[in-house]
C-alpha cells in the first residue's frame, strides 16, 4: 500500500522553498510550483489549466475581505483619518506605541474568543487607525523619529492584529478550525466534545498574549534607548 | 436570500473594471496597457466567473501571473491632496471621521450575529453559506455610502480614491488568491500523503517528546509551506497525531487537537505563503520590506510553539475524559 504513494508531487514545495529563497517575484513561484506539481502528478497540461481556473473562480470570494472595504477607507483617507487617529493619540500623554498595542491585542484577541473576528483586520483598522496610532504615540516623544524606526511599529502593529485575531478566535467554539478538527477526529471514529478543544486552546492563547506584550513593551524600551544613543 | 454573495462579485468586478479604465486614461502609469490588462482580466473572473470555461479561467490566471510577474502592473498619478490639506479637513471633521471606518466592523458584527437568522418576505436577509462575507458587503457599501455624505464627496472620487489603494497594493492583492489556488492543486495532487509517508517512515518516534515534537514542528513547518493551518492539520493529525499521540501514547484527542492547530498557526505568523496576513499588511503599510510583518513576529512565533510542546507533553493526558 505505501508503495502506491507518489512522491513526486513533493517538487512542488521544492520550487516554492527555491522560488523564495532566491527571492523571485512571489506571483511567478506560485504559478511555477502549480505548473511543477500538476506535471509532477502526471496530469496533462489542458487539466492543470482546467483546475487552476477552476479552482481560481472558486476561490474569488477571498480578496473581497480585503478589496471591499477599500472605498469607504480610501475616501476616509483622502480627507484626513489617519491624521486624526495620530492627533488624537497626541493628546494621552501617557501613551506609547507598546501599551497601545498592548491594550489593542487584548480587545483583538477577547474580541475573538468570543467569535466577534470582525472587530480589527489589516484594510479597515491597522491600515488607517492602530498604525498610524501606534507611529503617532512614539512620533510624539521623539519628533525625530527614523524611518526604520517608523516601519518597525508598522510592521509590529500588523502582527499584533494577527496574533491576537489567531490565538483569540481558536477559542471560540463555532469558529471552523474547530468545526474542521471535529470533522476530522470523527471521520478517524474519534468523538471529541468542541468545548474541550476550545478550553484546551486557552493555556496557549493566554501564552500568547503574554509573549508578545512583553515584546511590544520591549520594542518601547529598545525605541527610547535608540533614541537616546542618537541624541547623545 | 436577497444579499446573495454573487450581487458582492458584481460590485467587486465592476470596481476592477473601473481601476482597469482609469488605469488605461492615465498617462503618468508607465505601463499603462499592461496595467488595465490585469485589472482587467481580474475583472472579468468575478464578473464572468461563473460563465467561464474553466480553462479559459485557467489561462487569465496564467496570464495574470505572468503580467505581475515581469513588471507590468505599476503606478499612476492619483490627484492627492496635501498632508496640510488632509489635515485642515481633519480637525474640521474631527471624530465624526471615525464613524463610516467604524460602521465597517460594527455592521459586520451585527449583521453575522443578529441578523444572520432574519428573514424578509419568506427570504433570508444573508448569503447563508457565506452571512460574514455578505454582512461585510452590505457594511461596506454602508460606509462608503456614510463617507460620501460626510465628506461631501461623490461616489466617483470613492471609486478613484479604491483605484488608488488597489494600485499601491498592486499583484499582492491577487497573491493570496493565486496561494489558496496552489493550495488546492497541491490537495489534488495528492500531497498530504506524500508528506506524512515521508515524516512516518523515516522519524523515529519511540519516546513520547520526540513524537510530540514531531507532531508540534511538523504542523508548523507544513504550514510555513502551505500557508494554511486547515492544510496541516489533516495531514499531521491523521499521520502522528491520531495513530501515534493517540493511538500509541493514549493522548487526550481534544488537547492534541487544540494545541496542534495552534502550532500550525505559529507556523502561519512565520511563512509568506499566508500572504494575506503576512505579505498584504506589509503592502497595505508600505513597508520597503515585504517580509517585515514575518520578520516582526518570529520572534513571537517561535517561543510560543516551544510553549505548545510543552504544554502537549504535559496536557495530553488531561483527566478531562473522553465519551
Amino acid at each position: 500500500m505505501q508503495a502506491a504513494v507518489n512522491l513526486w508531487p513533493l517538487l512542488g514545495v521544492a520550487v516554492i522553498v527555491a522560488g523564495f529563497a532566491l527571492r523571485a517575484h512571489p506571483v511567478l513561484v506560485v504559478i511555477a510550483a502549480c505548473a511543477v506539481t500538476g506535471l509532477a502528478a502526471a496530469m496533462p497540461v489542458g487539466h492543470i489549466l482546467a483546475s487552476l481556473g477552476a479552482a481560481f473562480v472558486k476561490t474569488r470570494n477571498l480578496p473581497m475581505i480585503l478589496l471591499l472595504p477599500l472605498a469607504a477607507i480610501g475616501l476616509l483617507e483622502r480627507f484626513g483619518l489617519r491624521e486624526h487617529a495620530q492627533a488624537s493619540i497626541a493628546r494621552i500623554r501617557s501613551a506609547t506605541s507598546g501599551r497601545l498595542l498592548v491594550a489593542y491585542l487584548a480587545i483583538r484577541e477577547l474580541a475573538a474568543a468570543f467569535g466577534l473576528t470582525s472587530i480589527g483586520g489589516h484594510p479597515n483598522m491597522v491600515r488607517p487607525l492602530v498604525a498610524p496610532m501606534a507611529e503617532g504615540a512614539a512620533e510624539n516623544r521623539y519628533p525625530a523619529l527614523p524611518e526604520a524606526l517608523r516601519h518597525r511599529i508598522r510592521a509590529m502593529s500588523a502582527a499584533t492584529d494577527n496574533v491576537g485575531l489567531f490565538f483569540g478566535e481558536d477559542v471560540f467554539v463555532a469558529f471552523g478550525a474547530i468545526v474542521l478538527m471535529q470533522t476530522i477526529l470523527r471521520g478517524e471514529g474519534l468523538e471529541v466534545n468542541p468545548l474541550h478543544m476550545a478550553l484546551w486552546g486557552i493555556p496557549t492563547a493566554v501564552t500568547a498574549f503574554l509573549i508578545h506584550s512583553w515584546r511590544l513593551l520591549r520594542m518601547d524600551r529598545q525605541i527610547a534607548r535608540a533614541m537616546a544613543e542618537g541624541r547623545a | 436570500m436577497i444579499f446573495r454573495l454573487e450581487y458582492f462579485y458584481v460590485v467587486l468586478g465592476l470596481m476592477l473594471a473601473m481601476v482597469a479604465a482609469m488605469a488605461l486614461r492615465d498617462r503618468h502609469n508607465p505601463r499603462r496597457h499592461s496595467s488595465a490588462l490585469f485589472w482587467g482580466l481580474y475583472a472579468a473572473i468575478y464578473l464572468a466567473g461563473d460563465y467561464l470555461p474553466p480553462v479559459a479561467a485557467g489561462c487569465i490566471m496564467v496570464a495574470m501571473a505572468l503580467i505581475a510577474g515581469f513588471g507590468g502592473v505599476t503606478l499612476g498619478r492619483y490627484g492627492d491632496r496635501t498632508a496640510e490639506e488632509r489635515r485642515g479637513s481633519a480637525q474640521r471633521l474631527g471624530h465624526k471621521l471615525l464613524l463610516p471606518a467604524l460602521l465597517i466592523p460594527f455592521v459586520t458584527m451585527i449583521g453575522s450575529t443578529l441578523l444572520k437568522d432574519v428573514k424578509w418576505d419568506g427570504l433570508f436577509l444573508l448569503d447563508q453559506k457565506n452571512i460574514t462575507l455578505s454582512a461585510l458587503g452590505c457594511a461596506s457599501i454602508i460606509a462608503v455610502a456614510a463617507a460620501c455624505w460626510l465628506t461631501r464627496s461623490t461616489p466617483m472620487q470613492a471609486m478613484r480614491e479604491s483605484r488608488r489603494l488597489v494600485d499601491h497594493l498592486s499583484w499582492s492583492v491577487t497573491l493570496p488568491h493565486m496561494l489558496a489556488v496552489l493550495g488546492l492543486l497541491f490537495t489534488e495532487a495528492g500531497m498530504g500523503k506524500a508528506v506524512a509517508h515521508v515524516v512516518t517512515s523515516y522519524v523515529n518516534m519511540d519516546s513520547r517528546l520526540v513524537a510530540v515534537i514531531v507532531y508540534c514542528v511538523g504542523l508548523a513547518l507544513f504550514t510555513i509551506v502551505m500557508g494554511n493551518g486547515f492544510a496541516a492539520f489533516p495531514v499531521m493529525a491523521g499521520g502522528v497525531g491520531i495513530p501515534v499521540l493517540v493511538g500509541v501514547y493514549h493522548a487526550n484527542p481534544a488537547v492534541m487537537a487544540a494545541i496542534g492547530m495552534f502550532s500550525a498557526y505559529c507556523g502561519t505568523l512565520m511563512t509568506p505563503m499566508a500572504a494575506n496576513f503576512n505579505i498584504v499588511p506589509a503592502a497595505l503599510l508600505e513597508l520597503p520590506d515585504k517580509n517585515a510583518v514575518i520578520k516582526a513576529q518570529i520572534g513571537t512565533a517561535l517561543p510560543l510553539l516551544a510553549a505548545n510542546i510543552v504544554f502537549l507533553y504535559f496536557f495530553m493526558f488531561s483527566p478531562i475524559a473522553v465519551k
